[in-house]
């Protein structure tokens, strides 16, 4: 069985010292291991960011694409493989701005990929600008205001949408964050992980201190995960003026999911099947239908 | 034998069942064991408007339809007017005797009015709709065509909706060819005779390069609805279950080629198609394919722009785009098929080409090829004769016999092997749209960096030694060379024919590689040409730009056409004075 060491390599990431990223990247890590997944048996899709960067300092299949375009990419890879272990990790602007509209068709379509997004409410490559999870009134330098916008609201759209995992974990609570991704790739469909993530160069307002005060676990409250009506409440909880829940907000494990419902993929990965799938005389019958 | 040429026009509004009669008719006369060209033209919407369907249908191969009409099949009033004077002298307009159509329009014109009782046919057997069934009949009748071969194609049409809706049709179509052959079977002076040929297909571009990619192994499609590219798509999801593709309708272009781009890492033939402004949201996706260096095939049915332009129109004039799209400097292969056969064998060219470089390869189309339907000798769909080659690829026990693996080696032709991820613990690695090192991981370092532009630079050498000269048609040496690519082709043969068979001295060249261009194989096909004349669906003369940027070659003159509509012989006839 694979170990941590197994899913590392030799490049040290480029990330500021306390960036929350480390958190995240060390819960993927064990949570591979956990799970018991060679580093062979995954492809870590990742967008453009900080933690887009991720699947670099892995010794892991990646595709480090383009911004927003993690989803599309990880969908057909999926599509074609679904044998394939798929888990993006990208960041808030990845996934609900520049890939917004890939994000509102995946949290539907239910095909099996674990998305993971690193929700820093900040855009940090491009060092500090506002993102679509910042809070209203925060000052950025495109903000100079403070910004008049309103977040998304990604737990709940993707409730509202049909997705059939839902959770929200936390950057710095490295064993819970790890199991949520264990659920998450043992989950039958789509699963949206998003991340409390501090920034500690660009947000600073939300620091270690701030989410610690506001972050609880569902699983302690005695959440019921399969009720949609009181996950839709958890989900619209934050942003709020108190706390953050973390943990399992919904799943449903009923529904199929959506590489399931693919003849082709019946026998498994399309690059192992036959160039050819039907005998070369069959194929005469494509040629009648224009004759 | 004589030759029998014979030019149908079927007209009326959306909704009135314009494309499928159309479709039906060139069918049965391909059947009927004629050369067959059909032409549709039809509006941006699904009820009203003016839509017609040209098809022109010989004993001998045609490669266009002509700006004049035999026969016109009125659905309604409009057509008649919008028509008649198309109509050749002896010529005939088939319509329903309740439809009132304009009789000065018809005045002091040499043309037959076959009036004949259709609705009213269509109804007593059961329904009005059978009249596009009627007006085949009457139309089969009055040039001496025979019925079997409607009754032959309304079997194969209606079939799937039972015996009853067949029967029906059956006895519409009897009736109505009867009483045309008894009022009206020897008015008109010429004939179209069914012949004894070859089984022919009648098929179109899109059609011809879906069932080509299909054979070609194929197994991933992802895309957006966009015409005049659309058939392309649900001919692919029509065939998905049956042929183990998977079809995947994405959410917009974008997460369309970023899809494809995902499957074909995974090791599986891959390909999206599109119309320019879907591609202008793929162009992003390009970019990240030529990165990853992962093989990619988009098929790009043009129409005319910019923005939405005309949606159900055709043009040339995204052969830029299709050449210098996407930011950055990448390898890139832009193919031309010319006819339905060339679009079958490109299809299996692209996906090699694509696969053996790892590289895009775009396919131009446009929506005259892509709508027309043009009857083609079975042997030019042989898929046997075409070859697969999918380039270097490393099996898992090829892996476990090497030091290490890495995805983006160094090679003598810039290529590198490739390994499908997850076929062994060998080939465990980063594809990255950033520039990266040999082993994958991103870099910014200065020398690494230009020597990976270099490296995927150096696949063009490859690819430039696989692309085709022009194809000549006509002498070798002409007075007039008249250049092409594209859907301009039929027009450009036909005006070719037509001149030579007055005596003048012409040729045609064909361009269907057009990047990287073959700039030696034009140089030698071009080097004797006395007067050069470029033909082109656009307005600017792309081409002919891009010849004299890639060769030096400037054309004496351009004939363009940039009015949605395609080429026709006379078109290009009236503007050139041969000497």
């Amino acid at each position: 069985m694979a170990t941590v060491q197994d899913f590392s390599n030799d490049i040290r990431p480029t990330w500021c010292p306390g960036c929350g990223d480390y958190g995240i990247w060390n819960s993927i890590k064990r949570g591979l291991v956990q799970a018991g997944l060679e580093p062979h048996q995954v492809t870590l899709v990742t967008g453009i960011g900080c933690g887009s960067k991720m699947n670099d300092y892995m010794h892991v299949n990646g595709i480090h694409t383009l911004h927003g375009r993690t989803l599309a990419v990880a969908t057909g890879v999926k599509l074609a493989n679904p044998e394939m272990q798929v888990i993006c990790v990208h960041g808030d602007g990845d996934s609900y701005g520049e890939g917004g509209n890939h994000f509102l068709h995946s949290t539907r379509r239910n095909l099996g990929i674990v998305d993971v997004v690193e929700d820093n409410h900040v855009y940090g490559l491009t060092k500090g600008q506002y993102s679509p999870t910042s809070r209203p009134g925060f000052k950025t330098k495109t903000s100079p205001e403070g910004a008049f916008e309103g977040p998304v609201m990604p737990l709940a759209v993707a409730l509202v949408q049909g997705a059939t995992f839902v959770a929200r974990g936390f950057a710095l609570d490295i064993p819970h964050l790890a199991d949520l991704l264990v659920a998450a790739i043992e989950h039958r469909g789509y699963a949206l992980i998003d991340v409390m993530q501090p920034c500690v160069s660009f947000n600073r307002p939300m620091s270690y201190a701030w989410y610690r005060e506001r972050v609880y676990k569902v699983e302690d409250e005695g959440h019921d995960p399969t009720d949609r009506a009181a996950a839709l409440n958890k989900a619209l909880e934050y942003p709020g003026d108190g706390r953050i829940p973390i943990g399992i907000i919904y799943q449903d494990e009923s529904k199929p999911a959506y590489e399931e419902l693919i003849p082709a993929l019946k026998a498994g990965a399309l690059h192992a099947q036959p160039l050819r799938t039907r005998p070369d005389a069959d194929y005469d019958q494509l040629l009648r239908e224009f004759v | 034998m004589s030759t029998m040429d014979t030019s149908f026009c079927i007209g009326g509004e959306a909704g009135q069942g314009v494309e499928s009669s159309g479709a039906g008719f060139v069918q049965a006369l391909s059947r009927a064991g004629l050369h067959v060209i059909g032409v549709p033209s039809y509006y941006s919407r699904i009820r009203g408007g003016h839509n017609f369907f040209t098809i022109r249908a010989s004993n001998e191969p045609v490669h266009a339809i002509k700006d004049t009409i035999e026969v016109l099949l009125a659905l309604n009033a409009e057509t008649v007017a919008e028509h008649v004077a198309d109509i050749v002298p002896g010529g005939a307009i088939i319509v329903d005797e309740n439809v009132e159509i304009d009789a000065a329009l018809l005045d002091g014109r040499d043309v037959h009015l076959v009036a004949m009782p259709m609705a009213e046919i269509a109804e007593k057997h059961g329904s009005p709709v059978m009249v596009n069934t009627a007006t085949l009949a009457v139309a089969a009748a009055v040039v001496g065509l025979g019925l079997l071969p409607i009754l032959n194609v309304i079997e194969e049409n209606f079939g799937k909706k039972g015996g009853k809706i067949v029967d029906a049709n059956r006895l519409v179509a009897q009736e109505s060819y009867d009483l045309a052959r008894k009022r009206y079977g020897d008015v008109l002076s010429f004939q179209l005779k069914a012949q004894q040929a070859p089984e022919r297909l009648a098929i179109g571009t899109n059609h011809a390069f879906a069932m080509g990619a299909l054979m070609a192994g194929c197994k991933f499609y992802s895309g957006y609805p966009m015409t005049p590219s659309t058939s392309v798509m649900e001919y692919m999801a029509g065939h998905a279950v049956d042929w183990g593709l998977v079809v995947k309708h994405a959410e917009d272009e974008i997460a369309a080629v970023n899809m494809c781009i995902g499957a074909s890492y995974t090791g599986v033939r891959a390909m999206t198609a599109t119309s320019g402004g879907g591609f202008d949201l793929m162009t992003e996706g390009i970019s990240l394919a030529a990165m990853t260096e992962t093989p990619l095939v988009i098929y790009l049915a043009q129409r005319p722009g910019p923005a939405t332009g005309l949606a159900t129109r055709t043009n040339q004039a995204d052969l830029m785009m299709a050449l210098f799209s996407s930011h950055g400097e990448f390898p890139r292969v832009v193919l031309a098929p010319h006819t339905p056969q060339e679009a079958f064998a490109t299809a299996f060219r692209a996906f090699n080409l694509a696969e053996k470089y790892q590289c895009i390869v775009i396919v131009l189309s446009d929506q005259y090829d892509a709508s027309s339907v043009i009857t083609c000798d079975k042997t030019g769909f042989d898929m046997q004769a075409q070859t697969i080659d999918r380039g270097k690829v490393l099996s898992a026990q090829a892996l476990d016999a090497l030091p290490n693996y890495q995805r983006f080696a160094i090679t003598d032709d810039g290529v590198s092997p490739r390994a499908y991820p997850g076929i062994s613990p060998k080939a465990v690695y980063l594809t990255s749209g950033n520039e990266h090192r040999q082993d994958g991981h991103i870099t910014e370092d200065a020398e690494v960096t230009s020597t990976m532009l270099d490296k995927r630079m150096l696949k063009l050498e490859g690819i430039q030694g696989e692309m085709r000269a022009p194809l000549r048609f006509g002498p070798e040496d002409a007075e007039l060379t008249l250049l092409s690519w594209g859907s301009s082709y039929g027009p450009v043969f036909e005006a070719m024919s037509l001149l030579n068979a007055q005596g003048a001295s012409v040729n045609l060249v064909q361009f269907v590689d057009l990047w990287p261009f073959p700039s030696m194989g034009a140089q030698e096909v071009l080097a004797g040409a006395k007067r050069l004349v470029a033909v082109e669906g656009n307005g600017t003369a792309q081409f002919a730009t891009l010849l004299r940027m890639q060769t030096g070659i400037i054309v004496d003159e351009t004939i363009l056409k940039y009015d949605g509509r395609g080429f026709t012989a006379q078109y290009i006839l009236d503007r050139l004075e041969v000497k």
